[in-house]
């Protein structure tokens, strides 16, 4: 997995509250067997027309906003579908950031599993936010993982919390399934176990 | 300590906890499908790693499938006959259970869990599909996972977790006739928001959900994450145990007796914490439909389109947007929305007794003429028992049409979909923009609201036509 350590980039504004995994990417592009190559279709059917054409009020259409980095994003960003697809088409478009007040669960802990780092902050900060991503890409903002901190253009700096062991993984790119078959003895110790107490499992 | 249901569940099946609290849990039960399934499989060959317990594992295709009887003649559609063929590959490489297209076994695999009893109580049982919380029912710790937390399941039968907080949502008295499960869960929706659940883990109790069915119960788990939360549950009890008992899966003899000695021990403590609770009166929920693009745009049929300005924050603008793509005006009667398709079927509502339901309604009856309306069995078995009941010739009568089982229209990636501007009385659970096809408009509702729907061509309030009918 890529490594998170710190980024600096322009932040794309979409104050629309309950952006689905639906709308991040749309279920005819879910027929790949591969990660890669999303990006093109991420939103497709806001970003789009039905002839393939650009839409251009549409902010990532926008100039500023087309090598985006960041997203500024409404409350529950990433509910509904469980698709990693949403993800994977960010991070294949560029955007390794998603700053917002709150994200559906299974989402966040998806970018996680992609180098990718959700942000959650109050109301008065993600509008503050908002606000300095809406001047274009001259607007820079600054996340640092270590120190948990996202600096808009102007100078403030924001604090975010973030899980320890979460936080472990995305600075050092580790791969989840090679930390927990490190505890496989722990694994086969607790199957050993489960077939005494519940046999039938 | 007082324990939660959940908690029960949980502590049963913590293998390794760090000192930060992040914890490695086991995994009874892993249902695969084939769209959120090739990366993982594909990761695990590229590694070099297997799957751990492939005897736990269960493999269905579903979301892709086409739901016509050509489908027996191969899959026209090339990538979903990609994606199909890839499942086959893998569950038979990999030596997982399988039930291929063509097996009567078959279904959606929030359906066919259950039906074959694969989904137990006390289990932890994790799909690559949001709706997995179906399983909740059953009193079984369930949810949806990413394509990368399927390889890790895959790969090592464990997930790395952290903890919820505990929600409890108890649904007092009984419910009114013509009031289904399909009403409480998206009333509860309608009351906590979308993202209400985040975080937590809900369990459902009170009198209106201990007088459910099972197939009731999974109607309301399936929606837990609707509202934001990780899983839902409800308690198993006799209705459970009669469900699970004599399944294929299920145990038998002595290790059935075991089995149910434990299970009758998993309900949440009397004085257990609760970090959140929510209480609806059974009495007062009301047939309810979906007027917007998210599940918490819900009202009582009776009522009338909201004006966007009557919301507050960011949702303002969002039911701007959502009445504009729903093609609709504030102050609105519900019942004055004219539809076009009616699609009855998905995980939420596609099983035995959501059939019976809607042909109850449709007995004798004819749709509205123009009008496009299908049936799509959650299972080959449901299809085969609602042939069996005579359920079949009654939608078929109607004017029906009457399909093999797969997700179809709930989110359209088989050729079942909405054209832009249809507008969709539909009993599966998203109504999200573009979810049953690009521009397509779709009102959530109950079994028997979508067959009322079907009769008068329009969103009905079921009492009226119960009225009628009695």
């Amino acid at each position: 997995m890529d490594k998170f350590t710190t980024l600096t980039g322009v932040a794309a504004p979409m104050p629309l509250v309950n952006i689905d995994t639906d709308m991040i990417i749309p279920k005819q592009f879910l027929k790949t067997i591969q990660r890669s190559g999303l990006g093109k279709n991420l939103f497709d059917e806001m970003r789009f027309d039905d002839d393939g054409n650009e839409i251009a009020t549409f902010v990532l259409n926008q100039p500023a906003y087309r090598n985006a980095q960041i997203l500024v994003a409404g409350d529950n960003f990433g509910c509904g579908s469980s698709r990693e697809h949403a993800p994977w088409a960010l991070a294949d478009f560029g955007i390794r950031v998603v700053i917002s007040t709150s994200f559906a669960d299974i989402f966040f802990n998806n970018c996680f599993k992609n180098g990718m780092l959700p942000i959650v902050l109050p109301q008065d900060q993600v509008d503050l936010l908002m606000e300095d991503a809406s001047k274009g890409a001259n607007a820079r903002i600054a996340v640092d993982l270590e120190s948990q901190t996202v600096t808009s253009s102007d100078g403030q700096v924001f604090s975010f919390q973030i899980d320890p062991f979460k936080k472990h993984c995305l600075l050092n790119g580790l791969d989840d399934i090679g930390l927990t078959l490190e505890k496989v003895s722990a694994i086969d110790t607790f199957v050993a176990q489960a077939a005494q107490a519940r046999p039938w499992v | 300590m007082p324990k939660t249901l959940y908690d029960k569940i949980w502590d049963a099946h913590v293998v390794h906890e760090d000192k930060d609290g992040t914890c490695l849990l086991y995994i009874d039960r892993h249902l695969v499908h084939e769209v959120t399934s090739p990366q993982a499989f594909e990761g695990l060959r590229m590694s070099g790693r297997t799957v751990r317990a492939p005897e736990k594992t269960i493999a269905v295709p579903d979301h892709n499938v086409p739901t016509t009887p050509d489908r027996e003649n191969g899959i026209e559609n090339e990538e979903s006959r990609i994606q199909v063929d890839a499942l086959d590959r893998n569950a038979r490489e990999f030596g997982v259970n399988y039930y291929p297209v063509n097996d009567i076994r078959q279904g959606i695999v929030h359906i066919v869990g259950p039906e074959q009893g694969w989904t137990l109580p006390g289990m932890t049982v994790v799909c690559g599909d949001s709706h997995t919380a179906t399983h909740g029912a059953f009193g079984a710790l369930a949810h949806g996972i990413g394509t990368s937390e399927v390889e890790h399941v895959l790969a090592t039968q464990t997930l790395i977790q952290q903890k919820s907080k505990n929600m409890k949502v108890e649904i007092t008295g009984s419910l009114r006739p013509g009031v289904t499960a399909k009403d409480i869960t998206l009333s509860v929706i309608g009351a906590t928001g979308t993202a209400g659940g985040t975080g937590y883990v809900i369990e459902y109790c009170g009198q209106a959900i201990e007088e459910l069915s099972m197939e009731g119960r999974m109607t309301v788990c399936n929606m837990a994450i609707e509202g934001g939360a990780r899983a839902g549950l409800i308690a198993p009890d006799e209705k459970t145990f009669a469900y699970v008992k004599g399944r294929p899966h299920a145990p038998k003899g002595a290790q059935w007796d075991a089995a149910l000695a434990w299970w009758k021990t998993l309900k949440s403590d009397a004085d257990a914490h609760w970090d959140k609770v929510i209480t609806l009166k059974g009495e007062e929920i009301a047939p309810v439909v979906t007027w917007g693009t998210s599940p918490e745009d819900v009202l009582p049929i009776t009522g009338e389109v909201p004006d966007p300005a009557s919301f507050a924050g960011g949702k303002v603008d969002a039911a701007r947007r959502a009445l504009e793509y729903m093609g609709l005006k504030p102050g609105q009667k519900l019942t004055d929305i004219e539809i076009d398709t009616v699609f009855i079927g998905s995980c939420t509502n596609g099983r035995i007794e959501d059939l019976r339901a809607a042909a109850a309604i449709l007995k004798g009856q004819k749709i509205k003429p123009g009008l496009r309306a299908m049936v799509v069995p959650g299972s080959g078995l449901v299809r085969a028992q609602a042939e069996e009941e005579g359920l079949a010739q009654i939608f078929l009568d109607a004017g029906f049409e009457w399909r093999l089982a797969g997700c179809s229209m709930c989110l359209a990636m088989n050729p079942d979909q909405l054209s832009p501007g249809e507008r969709c009385a539909a009993t599966s659970n998203r109504n999200f923009e573009g979810r049953q096809g690009r521009g397509g408009r779709t009102h959530l509702m109950s079994p028997a609201m979508a067959a009322a729907a079907a009769i008068t061509g329009r969103l009905t309030d079921i009492r009226k036509m119960m009225a009628q009918t009695a």
